[in-house]
C-alpha cells in the first residue's frame, strides 16, 4: 500500500531511459572534474599553499607584476633585476597566456566580491585547468568514438601521473594551461573537420591562438595538423571539410598568433612553421585541381594537366624555400628543434639544454611510472581506431604516435603525449567493455525472452544457435570484465600513490623522517632568500648558478646575474668559468660583472643531492664550450669525478669547491663519521683547510644547505 | 663615538646655560623635595627609572600642581610616564593613580627641558607633605658602543644621565642606584659619594641641591639582552557576529644593538652558542588570549615552519623562531594570526550597542613597538564607531572590503607611537549593528545560485535553433 503510495507520488520525477542516461553521465563529468581537482592537493594540504620549483616563481612574479601594474606596463616591462648588467625585456620574451588567465581570474574573483590572494589563484590555476582538461577529453572523446570512450578518456586523465607530474596545486607553469589549450586545439579541429563548418574553423584558430599566447610546445600543433592534413591528402581523403577547417584554421590562426609579440612574425620567416605554410599551398593546388577536374571531362587531358601543375607547384615552392633559408629570411630550425629530432644533437652542440635533467631521453620505467596500463592499453586502442578508420580516428592515430616518439626523446614531452594515451586507451577500454556487455545482456536477453514466449521467432532461434556455438562465452566475458575493472582500479591507486609519493614536492621545502619516524623539514632556501631580501642592500647583484635565478628574484627580490630564462650561453659560461676557475681569477671575473654576493647550494651536510656540486661538470661544461681555458678533464681522475683526498688538484682548489666547502672539514656531520664527511657523496672531502681571500661568509642556513658569501672590496693597493 | 662627543657637549652647553640661570633668578617655588631616590633599571633595552619623591608644600597656599622636567633628548625617548600618590603608612599602603599632563611652564627659565605636571588628587595645604612615585619608561635610549660588532663579540652600551635629578625644586636629599645586568661595566663618571656594588652603582647621597642642577654621568657596560624592536605592528580585528573573532599581526622585527659586521659563521654559530652571537636572538614568546584557535605564522613568501603553541585555559603561548638569527642591525618581516571565539570579547553595552573589548598592546612578551596601529574592522553595516582608549592615540575610520562585501566594512585605526609593555591595557569599540545584516550573505549566495539553476531549465527547456 505504501509502496504504491510512494510510486506515485515519485511518478512526475521518473525519467526516461535517455534522461537516466543524461543524468548519469552529468553526475560522472562533474565527480571526474572535482576529483581531477581534489587529487592534485595533496602538496597543499601535505605543505602549503605555495609555488613550486624554479620557472612557477618568475611566472608568479610577472603575475604579480601584471596585477599591480596592469597589462601595458606589463607589456613594456624591462626587467633590470635579472641578466645584470643586460636586463630582460620581459613583455617581448614569454608567452603571456598564463599570466593574464590567472590575473583575468583573480579579477572576475574579485568583481565577485572574494578577496582572494593573488598567490591562491596562481596555485590552484593548474588543477583548474586540468578540470577543464577533463572536459575537452570526454568531448574529444565523444567526438572520434562515442560517449562512453569519452567518459573513460575523462577519468583516465584526471589521474594520469603523466599530466598530474605538471599541475599539481602549485605547479604554475605554462603547461598547466597550455596542455588544456592543446587539446581543446585539437579537439576543435577534429569537430571542424568532420563538420566542415567556418565557425568551428575560426574557434580552432582561437583555440590556436591561446596555445600560442601560453606556451612554446604550439610548435607541435602548427607541425601536426599539416602532417595530418597531408596524410588524409594522401590516403584520399580529402574533402571540402578538410578545406574549409584548415584553411580558416591556419589563416586565421596565423595572423592571430603574430599578436604575440614572443612569436611574432615567426609563422612566415622560421623553418618550423614552414610545414604548415606549404600545407597550405598546396591545400589551394588541390582544389585548383579539383575544380580542373570538374570542369575537363577528358581523363588524359586531366592527367597531363595534372602532372605539370604538380611538378611546377613543387619547384616554384623549393625555389622559394632555397631563396628564402639563402636570402636569410628564412631561419633555420633552431637547436632545440634539432635536438626533438636527433636525441643526441644537444649532448654534443648545446650543453645547456643537455643539463636539464626534464631535457633527457626518457626511461622505460619512467613510462611505466607515468602510463601504468595505458602504455599496453594504446596499441590495443590502435587496433581499434584502425579498425574503424575515420578522420578523427586517423588524427587521434596521428597525435598519438608522433607524440609517443617526442615522449622517448624527452622525459618532459610525456605531458605532451599524455592526452593522447588517455584517449586512445579510453577506446579500447570503452570498446572492450561495451563489447563485453553486450554480449552478456544480449544472452540475458534470449534467455528471458526463451522463459517467458518460448521459442517463436527465428531471431531468437538464431541467436540461440549462436550461444550454443561458444558455450563458455559468458562465463569468459564475466572474467574479462572483472580483469579490466581490476586493472583499472590498480592503475587509480597507482596514480595516487604516484602522485602523493612523487609529484606533491614543492622542492622549495625538503622534507625527510627523522630517527624516531617525525618529519623534519629543511626550510633552507626560504630561509637564505628571506635573508637576502631582508638584510642586504636592496640593488645588490647575486651570482649564483642560473637554476636559482627565478627564485632569487622572486624570493629574495635581488638582482641575479644570470637565471632560468638561459637565453644568453655566453652569460651563463662566464658564471660556470667564475665557478670553475681559481680565487684570483674567479674574482676578476665576479668584479667585472659587479657582483656583490655569491650563493651557492650544498647538500653535504643533510645528504640533499641535487646541489652544486653535482651539478659542477655541467658548469664546466657550460663553461667551457664558451672559453676554452677551462677544460673538462682538470676536474676529473681517469675520468672519474671525485671531492676527496684522490680529486683533481684544479677541482680541490676551484672556486666552488671551496665556496661549498669552507670550514665543513670543521664540521661533524654524522656520528661515527671523520669531521668533514660529505653525506650527499659519501665521501670525506679532499681539502679541508680552505681559506678565502676576496670572499668572506655572509649567511649560512640552519642546515648548510645555502651558502651565501660576500665579495670584499678590492684591497687597497697603497 | 661622534655622536657620543656631540651628546657631551649639548649636554655641558646646557649646563653652563643651567647655572647662568640658575644663579641670576631662581623662581620662587611652593614645593621642596625632602627626600628624592631613584632607581634605573639598564638590564634591557627598556630603561625604567622609579622615582620616589617626598614634596612638603612650603608656600602659603595650597597647591596641587607639581612639575617635573626632562630634557629634551629624554621626552624623544620617553614612552610612558605615570605617577602614583602613596597614602598611608607603612604596610598600609595604598596608591592613587595621579594624572600627568606635558605642559609650558610660564615663569620657567629659558633653558633647553620639558615639563610635566602631576595633578594631585587633593591639594596639599601649606606645611603638608606627601610621597609621589613616578615611573618614567625609556625606549631606544642605550647607544651601542662601539656601533659595529663582530659575531664573537659582546654588545656594550652606553647609558648617559646626570647623577642629580633634574628639578625645578630644591631637593634636600637625593640617590640613585643603577642597575647593570651584569657585573660587566667597562667606565663609569663618578661624582662622589660613589659606590658600585656587584651589579649596583649608587651615586649619593647628595644633600641640598638647588634647583635645575645636574652633573653628567655616563656608564657604560655589557647588554647582551636582545634589542628587539617592533618597527611597526599593524594589527588587524576584524570582528564576524556569526562567532569569530580573526587577528592578524603584521610585524617588522628589527635589532637594534649594535650592528653586526663581517662574517656570519654557521660553525660557530652551532658550536660555541654562547661566546657566539651573545646579544643575537632566535626566540620570540608571544603571549595570546586562552581558547586561540587556526593560528599561523608566516611571512611575504610562505610559512615559516618553525614554532610551537602551547595552549591552556587561560592563556596561549605561542613560541616562534624567524627564519634566521637576527643579529645587530638584521631585520625579518612576518604575520601572525590566530582566530578568537567571538563570546570572550564582544559584550552587548546598556544603551543597545555593541562594545569590543580586547587588549591594546603587542602579544610579543618584551617587545618595545616603534608605531602601533591597530584596525578594529566591525561588521558590515555597522554604525556609529567610537573608541575607548585609556591613553591619547590617534584614531580614524577607514572603509575594507572583505569577501562578499558589497558597502565595505567600516574599519577603526588606531595609532600610537612608542609603545612600551607597560602600556598593555583594554581598550572599547562600542558600536551599533543590527542582526538583520547578518543575513545579507548567505542570502545573496542563495539567490545566486537560485539563479544559476534557473537560468540551467531555461537553457535546457528552450529551443534556440534557428531551423526547424
Amino acid at each position: 500500500m505504501s509502496n504504491s503510495s510512494t510510486s506515485d507520488l515519485l511518478k512526475p520525477f521518473k525519467l526516461k531511459t535517455k534522461q537516466q542516461e543524461l543524468l548519469i553521465r552529468v553526475s560522472i563529468l562533474c565527480l571526474v572534474y572535482i576529483l581531477a581537482f581534489i587529487t592534485r592537493l595533496f602538496s597543499v594540504l601535505r605543505y602549503e599553499s605555495m609555488i613550486h620549483e624554479f620557472d612557477p616563481y618568475f611566472n608568479y612574479r610577472t603575475t604579480l607584476y601584471l596585477t599591480q601594474h596592469g597589462f601595458y606596463d606589463f607589456w613594456n616591462w624591462f626587467d633590470y633585476e635579472s641578466w645584470y648588467p643586460l636586463g630582460r625585456i620581459v613583455g617581448g620574451t614569454l608567452y603571456p597566456g598564463l599570466m593574464v588567465t590567472a590575473a583575468l581570474i583573480y579579477r572576475l574573483l574579485h568583481f565577485l566580491r572574494f578577496a582572494v590572494h593573488i598567490r591562491e589563484v596562481c596555485v590552484l590555476t593548474a588543477p583548474f585547468f586540468a578540470s577543464n582538461t577533463t572536459l575537452v577529453a570526454y568531448f574529444f572523446g565523444k567526438e572520434i568514438w562515442d560517449s562512453g570512450a569519452g567518459l573513460v578518456a575523462a577519468i583516465l586523465i584526471a589521474v594520469c601521473p603523466g599530466y598530474i607530474s605538471r599541475s599539481v596545486a602549485g605547479s604554475y607553469d605554462n603547461e598547466g594551461v597550455a596542455i588544456f589549450a592543446l587539446l581543446f586545439t585539437f579537439y576543435l579541429f577534429v569537430k571542424a573537420v568532420n563538420k566542415g563548418s567556418l565557425a568551428w574553423g575560426l574557434a580552432s584558430a582561437f583555440g590556436y591562438f591561446y596555445m600560442v599566447s601560453a606556451w612554446g610546445g604550439y610548435v607541435f600543433i602548427i607541425n601536426l595538423i599539416p602532417l595530418y592534413v597531408l596524410v588524409l591528402l594522401i590516403t584520399g581523403r580529402y574533402s571540402m571539410r578538410l578545406y574549409v577547417a584548415y584553411n580558416c584554421m591556419y589563416i586565421l590562426g596565423m595572423l592571430l598568433a603574430m599578436q604575440i609579440r614572443f612569436v611574432g612574425f615567426q609563422h612566415v620567416q622560421s623553418g618550423e612553421h614552414m610545414a604548415a605554410m606549404g600545407v597550405f599551398f598546396l591545400m589551394q593546388v588541390f582544389y585548383f585541381l579539383d575544380w580542373v577536374k570538374h570542369m575537363l571531362s577528358d581523363t588524359k587531358l586531366f592527367q597531363e594537366f595534372l602532372s605539370i601543375t604538380v611538378t611546377c607547384a613543387v619547384a616554384a615552392g623549393g625555389i622559394a624555400l632555397g631563396v628564402g633559408a639563402a636570402s636569410g629570411y628564412i631561419s633555420p630550425w633552431t637547436g632545440r628543434f634539432y635536438s626533438l629530432l636527433d636525441p643526441t644533437y644537444a649532448k654534443d652542440h648545446i650543453p645547456i639544454i643537455a643539463s636539464v635533467s626534464e631535457h633527457q631521453p626518457t626511461a622505460w620505467s619512467s613510462f611505466m611510472f607515468d602510463f601504468h596500463i595505458l602504455l599496453f592499453l594504446f596499441p590495443a586502442g590502435l587496433y581499434f581506431c584502425f579498425k574503424r578508420l575515420s578522420d578523427a580516428t586517423i588524427f587521434i592515430v596521428m597525435y598519438g604516435l608522433t607524440s609517443m616518439y617526442f615522449a622517448g626523446v624527452m622525459v618532459r614531452l610525456i605531458l605532451v603525449a599524455t592526452p593522447a594515451v588517455c584517449l586512445i586507451s579510453a577506446i579500447a577500454v570503452s570498446a572492450t567493455v561495451k563489447n563485453l556487455t553486450v554480449l552478456l545482456r544480449s544472452k540475458n536477453k534470449v534467455a528471458q525472452i526463451g522463459s517467458t514466449k518460448g521459442t517463436s521467432s527465428a531471431k531468437a532461434s538464431s541467436k540461440a544457435s549462436l550461444d550454443q556455438s561458444q558455450p563458455f562465452q559468458k562465463n569468459g566475458a564475466m572474467a574479462l570484465l572483472f580483469g579490466a575493472f581490476y586493472l583499472l582500479s590498480r592503475y587509480a591507486t597507482h596514480c595516487t600513490w604516484v602522485t602523493s609519493e612523487a609529484y606533491s614536492s614543492p622542492s622549495i621545502v625538503l622534507a625527510a623522517r627523522g630517527a624516531h619516524g617525525n618529519r623534519v623539514i629543511f626550510d633552507d632556501y626560504r630561509e637564505a632568500y628571506f635573508w637576502l631580501r631582508q638584510n642586504t642592500p636592496p640593488d645588490a647583484k647575486v651570482m649564483s648558478w642560473w637554476d636559482y635565478g627565478y627564485q632569487i628574484t622572486a624570493m629574495g627580490n635581488r638582482t641575479v646575474i644570470v637565471d632560468n630564462n638561459t637565453w644568453n650561453n655566453t652569460h651563463i659560461a662566464t658564471v660556470g668559468r667564475a665557478m670553475s676557475s681559481y680565487e684570483d681569477e674567479a674574482y676578476e671575473i665576479i668584479r667585472s660583472l659587479d657582483v656583490d654576493y655569491v650563493l651557492v647550494v650544498f647538500g653535504g651536510v643533510t645528504g640533499y643531492s641535487s646541489d652544486d656540486i653535482n651539478k659542477f661538470l655541467w658548469m664546466v661544461r657550460i663553461g667551457g664550450g664558451v672559453f676554452p681555458v677551462i677544460k673538462e678533464p682538470d676536474y676529473l681522475v681517469n675520468g672519474e669525478y671525485r671531492v676527496d683526498k684522490g680529486a683533481a688538484p684544479k677541482m680541490l682548489n676551484c672556486l666552488m669547491y671551496k665556496l661549498s666547502y669552507y670550514r665543513f672539514g670543521e664540521m661533524m656531520p654524522e656520528y661515527g663519521k671523520p669531521p668533514g664527511y660529505d653525506r650527499a657523496r659519501g665521501v670525506e672531502i679532499g681539502n679541508k683547510d680552505i681559506k678565502l681571500e676576496h670572499l668572506e661568509e655572509a649567511f649560512t642556513t640552519s642546515n648548510w644547505i645555502v651558502r651565501i658569501y660576500k665579495v670584499k672590496p678590492p684591497n687597497n693597493r697603497w | 663615538m661622534e655622536a657620543w662627543i656631540r651628546a657631551r657637549v649639548t649636554l655641558a652647553l646646557t649646563l653652563f646655560a643651567l647655572l647662568f640661570f640658575v644663579s641670576r633668578s631662581s623662581p620662587p617655588r611652593q614645593f621642596v623635595i625632602s627626600n628624592a631616590e631613584r632607581r634605573i633599571d639598564l638590564s634591557s633595552h627598556i630603561i625604567n627609572v622609579h622615582l620616589t619623591l617626598k614634596v612638603e608644600n612650603t608656600g602659603t597656599r595650597p597647591a596641587s600642581e607639581v612639575v617635573l622636567t626632562l630634557t629634551p633628548t629624554e621626552v624623544d625617548h620617553l614612552a610612558m610616564v605615570d605617577a602614583l600618590a602613596i597614602k598611608g603608612k607603612r604596610k598600609k599602603t595604598t596608591s592613587v593613580r595621579l594624572e600627568v599632563k606635558p605642559t609650558e611652564l610660564p615663569d620657567a627659565p629659558p633653558i633647553d627641558a620639558k615639563y610635566f605636571t602631576i595633578y594631585l588628587a587633593d591639594p596639599l595645604n601649606s606645611g603638608e607633605s606627601t610621597t609621589l612615585e613616578v615611573l618614567y619608561v625609556f625606549m631606544h635610549f642605550l647607544e651601542p658602543f662601539p656601533a659595529e660588532i663582530a659575531q664573537s663579540e659582546s654588545q656594550l652600551v652606553f647609558y648617559h644621565d646626570t647623577a642629580l635629578i633634574l628639578s625645578p625644586y630644591h631637593i634636600k636629599q637625593q640617590t640613585t642606584f643603577i642597575k647593570t645586568p651584569s657585573t660587566k661595566v667597562e667606565s663609569f663618571i663618578r661624582v662622589e659619594p660613589t659606590n658600585r656594588v656587584g651589579t649596583e652603582i649608587k651615586y649619593g647621597p647628595y644633600e641640598d641641591c638647588p634647583p635645575y642642577s645636574i652633573s653628567p654621568i655616563h656608564v657604560h657596560f655589557e647588554n647582551n639582552s636582545p634589542f628587539a624592536v617592533v618597527e611597526e605592528l599593524v594589527q588587524e580585528i576584524e570582528i564576524s557576529h556569526w562567532g569569530n573573532i580573526q587577528v592578524t599581526e603584521h610585524y617588522t622585527l628589527v635589532h637594534a644593538g649594535a650592528r653586526h659586521k663581517g662574517v656570519f659563521s654557521r660553525v660557530d654559530y652551532q658550536s660555541r652558542q654562547f661566546s657566539n652571537g651573545a646579544s643575537s636572538f632566535r626566540y620570540l614568546l608571544a603571549r595570546l588570549p586562552a581558547r586561540v584557535h587556526s593560528v599561523y605564522y608566516r611571512d611575504e613568501i610562505g610559512n615559516i615552519s618553525s614554532s610551537h603553541l602551547r595552549t591552556n585555559s587561560l592563556k596561549s603561548e605561542l613560541e616562534i623562531e624567524p627564519r634566521y638569527p637576527l643579529f645587530g642591525g638584521w631585520k625579518a618581516t612576518f604575520v601572525i594570526g590566530y582566530g578568537l571565539p567571538l563570546q570572550d570579547f564582544l559584550f552587548e553595552s546598556s544603551d543597545d550597542k555593541r562594545y569590543l573589548n580586547f587588549t591594546f598592546g603587542c602579544p610579543l612578551i618584551g617587545m618595545v613597538v616603534d608605531k602601533l596601529t591597530i584596525k578594529v574592522v566591525l561588521p558590515e553595516g555597522s554604525t556609529d564607531p567610537s573608541p575607548v582608549v585609556p591613553f591619547p592615540v590617534e584614531h580614524r575610520l577607514e572603509a575594507k572590503y572583505s569577501s562578499l562585501d558589497v558597502i565595505g566594512r567600516t574599519v577603526v585605526v588606531l595609532e600610537k607611537k612608542n609603545f612600551v609593555p607597560m602600556h598593555n591595557s583594554h581598550f572599547q569599540v562600542y558600536y551599533t549593528f543590527n542582526p538583520i545584516f547578518m543575513l545579507a550573505e548567505p542570502l545573496m549566495l542563495a539567490s545566486a545560485f537560485f539563479m544559476f539553476f534557473v537560468a540551467c531549465v531555461a537553457y535546457i527547456h528552450i529551443d534556440l535553433s534557428i531551423r526547424k
